[in-house]
Order: C-alpha cells, then structure tokens, then sequence
C-alpha cells in the first residue's frame, strides 16, 4: 500500500459506520460531482476497504493515489482517488 | 353504545387514503428495492418518493431520513447510534427525566454496556427543561443531550431552541423525540436547530410498523441492525415498503392539513379544559398552559385512581388513558408526573385526553356530561377523598 505524504482533496466521503459494499457505491456517486484531475478522499472504518477501492479503481480506470494515515484516530483509514473520467 | 376515542397518543387509526396508497405494495408491488430489475427498482423509486415526503414535514433534506420500523427504534438509533459513534469525545449523555422509555432504556444501555455516565435532567412544574439546568449539566465528556419535543403524557412543548443553541456552543449532538408533535405543530430541524429527530407514522395516521429518523448531513451513526445496504448502510433489512409508502404519504397529507387540524384540536381541547375546570373541582391541570400540543387535555382529580377512572370510563363508552400508553400497565405513578413535583396521591388521579381531527364538539360535550359524574362516583367511596374533604371543611371551620 502506498502512504501519502500530503492528503489534501476535494471532496470527502464519510463512510465511517456504512456496511460493505457502501464503501464501493459512494465513491462512484461523489465522482460524479468532481472535475476530472480532482481527488476524492474516502474515510472508512472497514479494512476490507484497502483491497477493495484499489480494485475498484482499476476495474473502472480511476486513479488510485494511496492511504493516509490519521494520527488523531488510528481506527479509520483515509484513501484517495484522483478523477480520471 | 355510543363510543368515544380520546386517546390518539396511544393508538389512530390509519387513514383510507393511506391504507389504499400501502395496499398495491403488499401484492403487485411486491418486488424488493434492492433488486435491480424494473419490478424491484420502481419499488426503490417509491421509497425515494415517499422519504422526500417525510422529509418536507420537518424542512429536512431527503438524504437526512433514515426510516425504521417506529419512533422507538428511531429513539435507539439516535442515542445509541450517534454516542456510540462518537466514544472518542466522551462517554456522557444527557437526557431528560420524563423521555419516552426508548430514550431513557437506550441511555440505561450505555450506562450499562458501554460505561457511559448518564444524567437524567429534572424538569420544572410544567415539565420544561430549564436552559440554566442543561447548561449545568453539560461536562467535557458530553457527547449527546436528548431531549422530547413534546410530552405524549402532559402536553407539554419543550423550548427547544434555547436548549440546541446551548449544545451548539458546546459542538455536543442534540436529539429530540418528535413523535408526540410531528403533524401536530410545524417543525423545521434547522429552526430547532437539533441533530437528530425522531418521528413515528401511527402518530400521523399511518400505519403501526413505520417511524423515521432525521439525521443532519455528515453525522455518524452506528447502525443499530446490522444487516446490508439499506438505508445507505445505516440501517439493516428489507424495507418496510408498504410502511414506507404510509408514512410517506400520512406525513404529506398532515403537513397539508396542520393549520387546519391545529386550529380545530385547540378549540376542543380548551372546550374540554373549561367544561372540567367549570365542573369538577379539586382538578389539577397538567403541563404547561399555553406552551402545549393543540389536541392534549390531562388533569389530576384528587382523591381517586386515574386507572378506575378509565374503566368507568370505559363502560360509558369514553376511551381514555392514564398516561403514557406504554406504562399504563405497570400501574405505577407516573414518573413524568413525579418528575414535575406533583405529590404521589395526587398523580394517582391522571387523566390524559389526546384529539383527533376526527373527533367532533359532541364528543366533548359527551364527556363532559359522563366525566363528573364518574370523578363523582369514584370520589364517593374513596377513603383518600373523604379524609380530604374532612380536612378541608375541618380547615374551614
């Protein structure tokens, strides 16, 4: 996994709390939203998320930039996605 | 006999034009909402509908309506979804002393299960929290206050306002049960200024099975069912799609009508309120005077059992309550009544009468002609009444 040095977006999804697959149909839905080149940081509480947002990225030609680590709250990981379509 | 129902609070009946709206969902529009086929994804388009419907009762954006299965579940989302999710701030709730039992049992379970510390905040004499109180109560660790709206058993409004303005200060979440004034007085949630609020669809005219609760954008909820997508991921199982489609249009239908009904439930109530006044003395009316649901009368007669009164009653075809409908059966003294310092012997005596707009000025008229003389007949073999009576006349003399 890829950890980011600077997490900066445009737009967040909370998903913290949100039962599986929430964490795959949001995003989509928040992409929709955003310009291509912007980023989206998704915030969730399901480790299944690591696996998951990269392959979704790939399956749908996004770019999937890495993981952010959240010194204040180490229980929720933070993933970003740069639009690309 | 003729047959009178005064007690809406507990129980109304679903309107016609609700049930026939529910009814195609329970046959030829059975599909399930998350099936992606035509007859599942029409299904899903109605709850969209409908949730923007409840949602336009209380000026809330659709997206803030999570439905459930009745106000107390709505109740138990709230409390315990919104402190649950934010354990981190704090472990400390504050709730009022006379909420409904979801809200009070859902505080007793964080209490019990989680560590949290609970205040449960006392009221003044017409049941109002007081600002000065919550401001008071309020500690570093307070996560989420709640706080009714209106009292089921005493009519009475909160100033809730006053009381989210403190929390906001204090970025501490507020929750109210709107169950009892949801279709009854307008509600905006940004006016109020609350977080969370609950509504329940029997209080409106739908059917039993069917509540809600508003959530503001962006807060976290634990899900209090645990199960797939629904409801966005925040709350598990299959839709209640026909309850969904009632409340929907129950919550549409009541925001049409509310000046209407309001107008027209105050004029009975006060009918009612004047015509106990004029004739049964030694009444106490409880709740606040003015600050009150437009359909509620309650009163305390002294020197009787408010439980005997309903049965006597109910044999002249007056249907009526004592209190809260969940409590009635624990025939214990009414814990809202206490909490606003009316003496145990006198909250004995409660009487509660909650209106519909179906109800007529010859029903009141009805019950003011039986009432007295039940209160009377009580009263005349009651030992509590008599040794009353002896010290009052002893007093005159």
């Amino acid at each position: 996994m890829r950890f980011l040095q600077e997490c900066k977006a445009d737009a967040t999804a909370d998903l913290v709390y949100r039962v599986c697959p929430m964490h795959l149909l949001e995003p989509a839905e928040f992409l929709k939203d955003l310009q291509e080149g912007q980023v989206l940081e998704i915030l969730t509480d399901y480790d299944g998320a690591l696996e998951d947002i990269p392959a979704w990225c790939d399956k749908h030609g996004q770019e999937f930039l890495g993981l952010c680590e959240d010194e204040e709250d180490q229980d929720l990981y933070k993933l970003y996605i740069r639009k690309v379509h | 006999m003729k047959t009178v129902y005064l007690d809406h609070a507990a129980a109304t009946p679903v309107r016609p034009e609700v049930l026939a709206a529910m009814l195609p969902y329970f046959t030829e529009r059975f599909g399930n909402p998350s099936a992606v086929y035509d007859l599942g994804s029409s299904i899903k388009e109605a709850i969209e509908v409908h949730r923007a419907k409840v949602a336009s009762l209380i000026g809330a954006p659709p997206e803030g309506i999570v439905f459930t299965s009745s106000g107390a579940e709505a109740n138990n989302l709230a409390v315990k979804g919104a402190a649950l999710a934010h354990l981190k701030q704090g472990r400390h709730v504050i709730v009022s002393a006379i909420e409904h039992h979801s809200v009070l049992n859902s505080a007793r379970y964080l209490e019990k299960f989680h560590d949290f510390e609970v205040t449960f905040l006392p009221v003044n004499k017409f049941g109002q929290v007081e600002p000065e109180r919550l401001k008071k109560a309020l500690s570093p660790a307070t996560v989420l206050v709640s706080i009714q709206h209106a009292s089921n058993e005493v009519g009475t409004i909160q100033g809730l306002s006053d009381l989210t303005a403190i929390c906001r200060e204090h970025d501490i979440l507020f929750h109210t049960d709107a169950v009892a004034t949801a279709g009854q007085v307008p509600i905006d949630v940004k006016e109020l200024g609350v977080d969370l609020l609950s509504l329940s669809g029997p209080a409106l005219g739908g059917p039993k099975g069917s509540g809600a609760l508003y959530f503001r954008r962006g807060l976290r909820l634990v899900p209090q069912i645990h199960s797939g997508i629904q409801e966005n991921g925040r709350r598990g199982g299959t839709e209640n799609v026909p309850g969904i489609v009632g409340l929907g249009l129950a919550a549409e239908l009541a925001k049409q009508e509310l000046p209407v009904k309001a107008a027209h439930l105050k004029a009975l109530r006060d009918r009612l309120a004047a015509g106990v006044k004029e004739r049964i003395p030694f009444t106490i009316f409880t709740g606040h005077p003015e600050e009150r649901l437009p359909g509620h009368a309650s009163f305390c007669f002294e020197g009787i059992e408010g439980e005997a009164l309903v049965f006597l009653l109910n044999g002249r075809g007056i249907y009526a309550n004592t209190g809260s409908a969940c409590a009635s059966k624990a025939l214990k003294v009414s814990p809202t009544l206490c909490a606003m310092g009316i003496s145990p012997e006198v909250a004995q005596g409660s009487l509660v009468f909650t209106l519909n707009s179906t109800n007529r000025e010859a029903e009141i008229d009805f019950v003011l002609e039986e009432l007295p003389q039940a209160v009377e007949k009580l009263r005349s073999f009651s030992p509590v009444w008599r040794k009353k009576m002896a010290a009052v006349s002893g007093g005159r003399a």
